[in-house]
């Protein structure tokens, strides 16, 4: 039977690498590190984990040792932060070109400068073309249940990518919850242990991860691109079959609140998610036709859902908390491709809110529909918002 | 659904007491609900807020709390700096540690101001003048909010076993001299 505990979305974060039974543990414990390798530590400690625990000297380090384990076809897990994960940039990539299933949780923190330890997306989005699977989850039940699932998508042999769940620092991190925490047993019959050949074998002799020329670069690259499309499928196979063992699902690569008859919809990772929904509610209460989606998955990026949703509505307002100077928010770029299919008729704006841990009120997501009202009634708006603002 | 903040110093406990009473409302109370301190660096001697919210529905919200049903003051210097009444709910309580009367604070709001000397009650129980628990005692007592064997649960489960039986007895004491009082 499932326990219910009171749990932070680390700690809950921990319970599930607990139960995924992975052999190697390597961190580099100090700021930004996060209390889930703290409690894994803590679990190791006690006994009531069998695992290596590595302490090593840095992120890029950790990232490089539980490549090592990987290779040895062990099941390894990290955790990190904000600029610790800017550190292990260079690993990152190797990992993923390697195809070790490697799964990561990266509490969402800014990036310097100006200094700040608060929360928001920049860090892991200027990762988004390191090659790995990127989930965003709304609270520490999904972090725990996304955890578990990961490792089912990560060492699927058609996906073998690395993933990075993202979970909200402070909001999701630092707060308790109750959160149900499925048994052994059950988890073991989801999650078997780990097979793989790509690993090394005095048996089976190869070379991994080596160098590839100019005539071969391009192939391994496009088996990448593949394995990313195969993801797509396999993330929403693996949200199922979760339901059907756990009873919780989460849609796949998106989640759709109150969307099908709606006229203008905001667009939105994270825990911000929830907080939306009230949002919706009270606005559908009023006589507003307004929708959710919770993007769960940025990479492999739900283009198609995207496509279809174009056609569907008159506006889509989409929450970026980051910002690709130059241009917009990175994730606002992506979805106003995917919706832009020719003729599309439909409207966009782009919300930069929540920067480096300001809040996002129940407030400023009812704000962020009176745009998206104006668009869907043919209305001129400025396409970059930010939200807040305290000068326009 | 119930916002609550507690008001105290870095290393008073206050996030401690934010979660024990999170943690007793719903696994061991049957309801739902969530516990998050300030956020940031953490600095003992600190203003510190925690938060708890309880609801018997899932709770979706993760912003901030920015209007409260009760407010928990562990320290009373820290009114002086700052205004423990804000967002305090129209009808809502304000709870300090003190050994003066409701009335000495002199608080102009529509609201419910009760004290309690929390400071004593922790020195004779715990023989330390750590107040958290005993605030936690006074709350279920004054709200209903939790039951008394919940918090008796929780603190079972978080606490040191060294420390449990203290904290449990302070909370009793707490509980027990402000059952009864009307508000």
């Amino acid at each position: 039977m499932e326990k219910k505990h009171f749990l932070s979305g680390d700690e809950a974060v921990a319970f599930a690498v607990k139960l995924c039974r992975p052999h190697v543990i390597a961190a580099y414990p100090i700021t930004p590190q996060t209390v889930i390798v703290e409690k894994i530590s803590e679990f190791v400690a006690s006994g009531e984990m069998d695992c290596q625990y590595l302490h090593v000297e840095s992120e890029h380090s950790a990232m490089a040792a539980c490549m090592g384990a990987s290779l040895m076809g062990s099941r390894t897990f990290t955790a990190t932060s904000s600029q610790g994960l800017l550190y292990m940039c260079e690993m990152l990539h190797y990992v993923s070109g390697s195809r070790y299933p490697i799964v990561m949780v990266n509490a969402n923190r800014t990036i310097a400068a100006p200094w700040n330890i608060f929360g928001d997306h920049r860090d892991s989005l200027s990762q988004r073309d390191s090659g790995w699977i990127q989930f965003y989850v709304e609270n520490a039940q999904e972090a725990l249940d996304v955890t578990i699932q990961a490792y089912k998508i990560a060492e699927d042999p058609k996906v073998s990518l690395p993933v990075m769940i993202n979970l909200d620092g402070y909001v999701l991190t630092h707060t308790y919850e109750l959160v149900d925490v499925p048994p052994q047993e059950l988890v073991d019959q989801f999650l078997p242990a780990f097979q793989t050949t790509n690993k090394l074998d005095f048996e089976k002799p190869k070379s991994l991860s080596f160098s590839a020329p100019p005539e071969w670069q391009t192939e391994f690259r496009f088996q990448q691109f593949e394995a990313m499309e195969i993801a797509k499928e396999v993330i929403n196979q693996v949200d199922k079959e979760f339901g059907r063992v756990f009873g919780r699902t989460y849609g796949g690569l998106i989640h759709e609140y109150c969307c099908r008859d709606a006229d203008y919809v905001l667009v939105a990772m994270g825990s911000v998610a929830g907080t939306a929904r009230i949002v919706v509610d009270q606005l559908r209460a009023k006589g507003k036709k307004v929708g959710l989606v919770k993007l769960r998955s940025y990479r492999p990026f739900p283009k198609e859902y995207f496509q279809d949703l174009g056609q569907r509505v008159q506006a889509v307002g989409v929450i970026d908390r980051d910002i690709s100077f130059g241009y917009e928010g990175a994730v606002y770029s992506d979805v106003k491709a995917a919706l832009y299919r020719p003729g599309a008729q439909v409207k966009t704006v782009n919300f930069i809110a929540g920067l480096s841990g300001r809040d996002i009120t129940k407030e400023n997501l009812a704000q962020m529909y009176e745009p998206l009202e104006a668009l869907a009634l043919g209305e001129k708006v400025s396409e970059i918002q930010f939200t807040g603002l305290r000068w326009t | 659904m119930i916002e609550i903040r507690w008001h105290g110093r870095g290393g008073h406990g206050g996030f401690t007491a934010a979660r024990l009473l999170g943690l007793a409302a719903s696994v061991y109370g049957g309801n739902y609900a969530q516990a998050f301190p300030s956020f940031g660096p953490e600095r003992r001697g600190a203003h510190v807020l925690g938060f708890t919210r309880i609801d018997s529905q899932p709770i979706n919200d993760h912003s901030q709390v920015y209007n409260c049903d009760y407010v928990i003051v562990l320290d009373e210097t820290l009114m002086e700096t700052f205004d423990v009444t804000k967002g305090i709910k129209e009808g809502g309580l304000l709870l300090i540690n003190s050994s003066k009367l409701p009335q000495d604070f002199n608080i102009q709001k529509n609201i419910k101001v009760h004290t309690l000397n929390a400071g004593q009650i922790a020195e004779e129980v715990l023989g330390v003048p750590i107040v958290n628990t005993v605030m936690l005692g006074a709350i279920a007592a004054l709200t209903g909010i939790v039951e008394l064997d919940a918090v008796y649960q929780a603190i079972d489960e978080v606490m040191a076993p060294e420390i449990r039986d203290r904290n449990k007895k302070a909370v009793e004491v707490a509980y027990n001299s402000i059952k009864g009082v009307s508000l």
